[in-house]
């Protein structure tokens, strides 16, 4: 048994080793090591947790089978899962931290002595105060994430769920959230223990349903940071610093991409938290549009446009994932650039549906991560490209943010996708983007929409080229 | 009079947000899917508080009320730890940087 001044001593460490793993992040070259410094964060703080345990009953056994339970399938998990799926994935593990957050809460309640949190019935305010705030910020992580995975997984409908007095209800789920609090530090009855979980499991639930498809890189985010903060209650209860000190890096991280994410999109925090965005009411330009001309074409346009341009940048979005088009996309421009063509792909920051996800994907495919850009670096650079190949990307190339005040889009940051000599548009049908509004590049006279599936309409250009 | 440890805990959690704020803007925006999962996998240090909750048990009885729900959260933390941290190195992997023979 090692002394509880060692071991907190051992936990910051762990806790720096954290801080340094995110700080490997600031490049792919570092961030390779700095995973690895997570690791061993990790590892050390298990094993001074083990050394801590003055009795070795044989329930440490059964601690040892467990972690090699959870571990196997973590790991099978890990090697399995598409990159395609890493939304869902990230969403799937945001639960597990909330509800192991809400059985630590749980257990230390049942028996506080183990935690020197006092006795049963008679547990130290400010820990009360602490594991409820823990256990009801991962009861809302875990229900939330839940919804989240279910949309992005597609076995629950993308679309808003909105219903009236849905604001109100939330009002005055979270005013009981406070009062049970308070009746719980004032009496301990684990009624009051048992209700607010169940009722911060429901809050959940509320808060993301009215969120949309596309939102989800703000709502992912978000349930990122909330994960943290239910680590960090956890922590003050425990007095645990590793804990806290990732639970705080955990929470600002989280944090820090709901803001990049609303930036990314103009929207405030609350408007996408108060959710129902995209919904039917935004079909008033819509039949007034419907007449307009539009040039389609087919591969064998496209293959000729592409081969005789200088210089291309590819626009990617959500609907390359769902095609699954990446590989594709890597071949074509393979061929490209063995025509002299120069290839750059721009990112927009709310393409896809988390923060990062096209990134992600166009590495799967190999494609160099120096190739790729980010909006600021490379919009610009649309003036002077001769095809802009837009695949899978609709509103954030809408030309409307910019021109149109009444538009619900107007003031988002877009791609200039216009300025380039022709816009090759890989699209299924003329239907509106996430947002509900229509299009504006559809009928731009640079613009050539091709009508398929992105992956076949990709494989069909390399055929041609 | 003496300061309450409590307040030592919030000095280090509220410092802790400022290195957090300051290292993740520093973080590559085509690193982001990765910051997530990584985040996520430390975030399960929450398993330290699961062992020590799941040994509440005695010799006798290892499994108890408040010892069940320690060892479901083990579990679910390292699905999480392992999960997370061999993903992130997966995607990791595949981010290379221009061949220049290649070319």
């Amino acid at each position: 048994m090692i002394s509880a001044n060692l071991l907190a001593i051992f936990y910051l460490i762990s806790g720096i080793l954290f801080i340094l793993a995110l700080r490997g992040l600031s490049s792919p070259e570092t961030s390779r090591q700095g995973n690895l410094f997570g690791i061993i964060g990790m590892a050390i703080a298990i094993t001074v947790t083990f050394l801590s345990i003055d009795n070795f009953s044989s329930g440490f056994l059964y601690v040892i089978l467990f972690l090699l339970i959870g571990g196997s399938i973590g790991a099978f998990i890990a090697f399995k899962i598409p990159m395609t799926a890493m939304p869902e994935l990230v969403a799937g593990f945001h639960s597990l931290v909330g509800l192991a957050a809400v059985f630590v809460a749980i257990s230390a309640f049942i028996s506080p002595e183990v935690f020197n949190l006092g006795s049963s019935g008679n547990i130290k305010l400010a820990s009360l105060i602490e594991m409820s705030i823990g256990a009801a910020v991962g009861a809302i992580t875990f229900s939330g994430s839940i919804i989240a995975f279910l949309k992005l997984r597609g076995l629950m409908s993308g679309s808003p769920i909105t219903f009236t007095g849905q604001h109100i209800l939330n009002l005055l789920i979270l005013i009981s959230i406070i009062v049970l609090t308070y009746f719980l530090c004032l009496n301990q009855s684990p009624n009051f223990f048992w209700s607010l979980i169940v009722i911060s499991f429901l809050v959940g639930f509320l808060l993301i349903i009215p969120i949309g498809g596309a939102d989800m890189p703000v709502v992912i985010s978000m349930l990122n940071s909330y994960s943290g903060w239910a680590a960090a209650g956890i922590g003050f209860t425990l007095e645990n610093t590793a804990l806290i000190i990732t639970g705080a890096l955990v929470g600002s991280s989280g944090a820090i991409l709901s803001y990049i994410m609303c930036k990314g999109m103009n929207r405030s925090f609350f408007n996408v938290i108060l959710g129902g965005f995209g919904g039917t009411d935004q079909t008033s330009s819509k039949t007034s549009k419907e007449q307009k001309p539009v040039k389609s074409g087919n591969a064998d346009d496209a293959a000729f446009l592409m081969k005789n341009a200088s210089s291309v940048i590819i626009v990617p979005g959500y609907g390359m994932a769902v095609a699954q088009a990446q590989h594709a996309l890597r071949e074509m421009v393979d061929s490209l650039k063995k025509n002299g063509v120069k290839v750059s792909y721009a990112i927009h920051p709310v393409a896809g549906r988390m923060p990062g996800h096209m990134n992600v994907l166009l590495a799967e495919a190999n494609v160099p991560y120096d190739e790729v850009f980010e909006l600021e670096e490379i919009n610009n650079d649309f003036a002077n490209c001769d095809v802009a190949y837009v695949i899978g990307a609709n509103d954030v190339t809408n030309p409307v943010a910019k021109t149109d005040p009444q538009s619900p889009i107007y003031g988002m940051p877009v791609l200039d996708v216009e300025k380039s000599k022709s816009v090759l548009f890989v699209k299924r049908s003329l239907s509106p983007g996430y947002a509900g509004i229509d299009n504006d590049l559809f009928y731009r006279d640079n613009t050539l929409m091709l009508f398929a599936d992105a992956k076949k309409m990709t494989e069909d250009i390399i055929k041609n080229l | 009079m003496e300061i309450d440890p409590f307040i030592f805990r919030l000095s280090i959690f509220i410092l802790s947000i400022f290195v957090g704020y300051y290292v993740v803007w520093s973080v590559t925006p085509s690193l982001h899917t990765p910051l997530m999962s990584v985040t996520n996998a430390i975030s399960s240090v929450i398993i330290v508080g699961a062992i020590i909750a799941s040994l509440a048990g005695t010799n006798l009885s290892v499994f108890n009320q408040s010892s069940i729900f320690g060892f479901l959260a083990i579990v679910l933390a390292a699905i999480n730890i392992f999960g997370g941290f061999l993903v992130t190195q997966r995607m990791l992997a595949m981010y290379k940087k221009k061949k220049k023979d290649k070319k």
